[in-house]
């Protein structure tokens, strides 16, 4: 590992300060991913600026409902806060599918978002990889790429976002706060804080060099509606995901008819992916099985699988099937609740 | 230690005039690579001039004598390293010691009582034979230990239902429970059965004990 200076910030414009000061330095908030990835060699900072003890650990709730979570809340203490397991089960839910008990009592908010891929080709020094070395290669194109996207790729990179919270975040129309320095902050919605690699996929995010996440805003849950998170990965616990889907549900208790649906698929892209095709056709419908198939079919066909992932297209439309479904059966609306 | 030549960290600054430079936690300047850390572990005050790039783990190993810990996968995989920090269970090999400047960790070591006194998990791994080789048993401890102090204090699992998610609690820890809270440690003699026979055990006794401490005045 290469050596670094180490500054502990006691405020965000000390942080951002330090950021000015040291050109290439990173935040470092829990580390579990960061640190690992100094050990690879992949992350080379001169300086980390340790934002992890700025006062930006508190979950509040705001006057229009909604929650404040801040940057430096560990994932587990965001997982297990009242208001997110009676509010927002999703969150929850996805929070506890990712990582271990361990890495969820160190990670952060922050952090969780701003986790790199786990491409084996990202973190081997040894092979191309463009997101980490821009110009190189993708190694995964013709490699092994089973956990790899098939939504959104492109030809530089193939590589998928790790998170399961964004996933949720995503599907929960969250946003992002982020501080520019002098005072300046600016808010990003959570499904478009990551993007598309196209031509960049070194630039993971919108975040700017320097700019730190400051909180995640989680808008007032829409009376009655219902939500979850579903997996599926290679092992009952601690892995990332193959694919997995975050759902927000809410019917018409009149005529059990849509009134909204969010719809979101995480291990497909390079972000968590909001299937706005798929939203839009089920907006208004009754979500019978059919429905809900086709809904999810249109979304799919977008696709674009590789030699050896094709099969996450049969898994994340049963993954999001079962999910309307199960939500469907669960709602105080739904013909099918005595 | 502050340099005696360094300009003060913190003083009237003019306006539109830079701020004092960044600075490590000991006011050496931000291009120093070592500080000084203070950590407490078990119970133990302890100053420490650390290369920032030694992690929490090669601090206990490497320089505190403390080999309780193991280091398996060195990448926050296997859980060999897991210790409390704070109290709360860790890898301990994905932290920089520089970081926790000030904080109290407990290692394996840390866990019996004063006076050898076995610490219950402890107990319950000897009397349920819960390990083989025993490379991964001080990070199953640990991280048993950092389990049971969630569950008390109600933080549920992937594992917990849903009802039981809707309304916090502390949460009785199912074999299903403990297999899944206990994912983040890797056992490769395979002894998970007996592992999650004293988890479960131990987690069993500490319920009933805090139930019966709340109904005895």
């Amino acid at each position: 590992m290469r050596p670094f200076a180490y500054v502990r910030a006691t405020s965000l414009q000390e942080a951002a300060d330090a950021y000015a000061a040291h050109p290439g330095s990173r935040y470092l908030g829990g580390g579990t991913n960061l640190v690992d990835l100094m050990k690879l060699g992949v992350e080379t900072p001169g300086a980390l600026i340790d934002v992890s003890r700025l006062p930006l650990a508190e979950i509040r709730e705001l006057p229009d409902g909604g929650l404040r979570v801040g940057a430096t809340v560990r994932n587990s203490d965001l997982a297990a806060h009242p208001l997110v397991r009676s509010r927002y089960p999703l969150l929850s839910r996805a929070l506890l599918a990712g990582a271990s008990g361990q890495l969820r009592n160190v990670a952060t908010t922050g952090g969780n978002l701003l986790q790199r891929t786990r491409c084996g080709y990202f973190q081997d020094l040894s092979t191309p990889c463009n997101k980490r070395e821009p110009g190189s290669g993708c190694g995964a194109r013709d490699g092994l790429h089973r956990d790899h996207a098939v939504l959104g790729h492109s030809e530089h990179c193939i590589a998928t976002h790790p998170s399961d919270m964004a996933v949720a975040l995503a599907a929960l129309d969250a946003e992002v706060e982020l501080y520019g320095g002098a005072g300046t902050t600016r808010r990003v919605a959570a499904a478009e804080f990551h993007r598309l690699p196209g031509d960049r996929p070194e630039d993971d995010t919108v975040i700017r060099p320097g700019e730190i996440v400051t909180a995640v805003l989680l808008p007032a849950p829409a009376p009655g509606a219902v939500s979850l998170y579903r997996k599926a990965r290679e092992r009952a616990s601690y892995a990332f995901a193959l694919a997995s889907v975050a759902v927000v549900l809410d019917l018409d208790p009149g005529d059990g008819r849509v009134r909204r649906i969010a719809l979101a698929f995480g291990g497909l892209a390079h972000r968590p992916w909001r299937a706005a095709a798929a939203e839009a056709r089920l907006t208004g419908a009754v979500p019978d099985p059919g429905a809900v198939r086709d809904a999810v079919d249109a979304e799919l066909a977008r696709a674009r699988p590789l030699r050896d992932n094709a099969y996450k297209l049969p898994l994340a439309r049963h993954l999001a099937c079962d999910a309307i479904a199960e939500l469907t059966g669960a709602h105080p609306g739904s013909p099918a609740t005595p | 230690m502050p340099h005696a030549t360094d300009p003060p960290a913190h003083g009237p600054v003019p306006d539109g005039a830079p701020g004092p430079a960044p600075r490590t936690p000991d006011g050496a300047p931000a291009t120093a690579v070592r500080s000084r850390v203070a950590l407490r572990v078990n119970g133990v005050h302890h100053e420490l001039d650390l290369d920032h790039r030694v992690t929490l783990l090669d601090t206990l190993r490497e320089h505190l004598d403390l080999t309780g810990a193991k280091k398996g996968c060195d990448h926050g995989q296997c859980g060999a390293c897991t210790v409390l920090v704070e109290g709360r269970r860790a890898n301990s090999c994905l932290l920089l010691a520089v970081a926790l400047h000030g904080c109290e960790i407990t290692t394996v070591e840390g866990l019996a009582g004063p006076d050898d006194t076995l610490h219950p998990l402890q107990r319950a791994f000897m009397e349920h034979d819960a390990f083989q080789c025993g490379y991964c048993t001080p990070g199953q401890l640990c991280s048993a230990v950092g389990a049971l102090r969630e569950a008390a204090a109600g933080h549920p699992s992937h594992a917990t239902a849903a009802a039981a998610l809707a309304v916090p609690g502390p949460a009785a820890l199912s074999a299903e429970e403990v297999r899944e809270r206990l994912s983040g440690n890797l056992c490769r003699c395979g002894a998970y059965p007996a592992i999650v026979r004293a988890v479960t055990d131990a987690g069993a006794d500490a319920a009933a004990t805090a139930a019966g401490a709340e109904v005895t005045p």
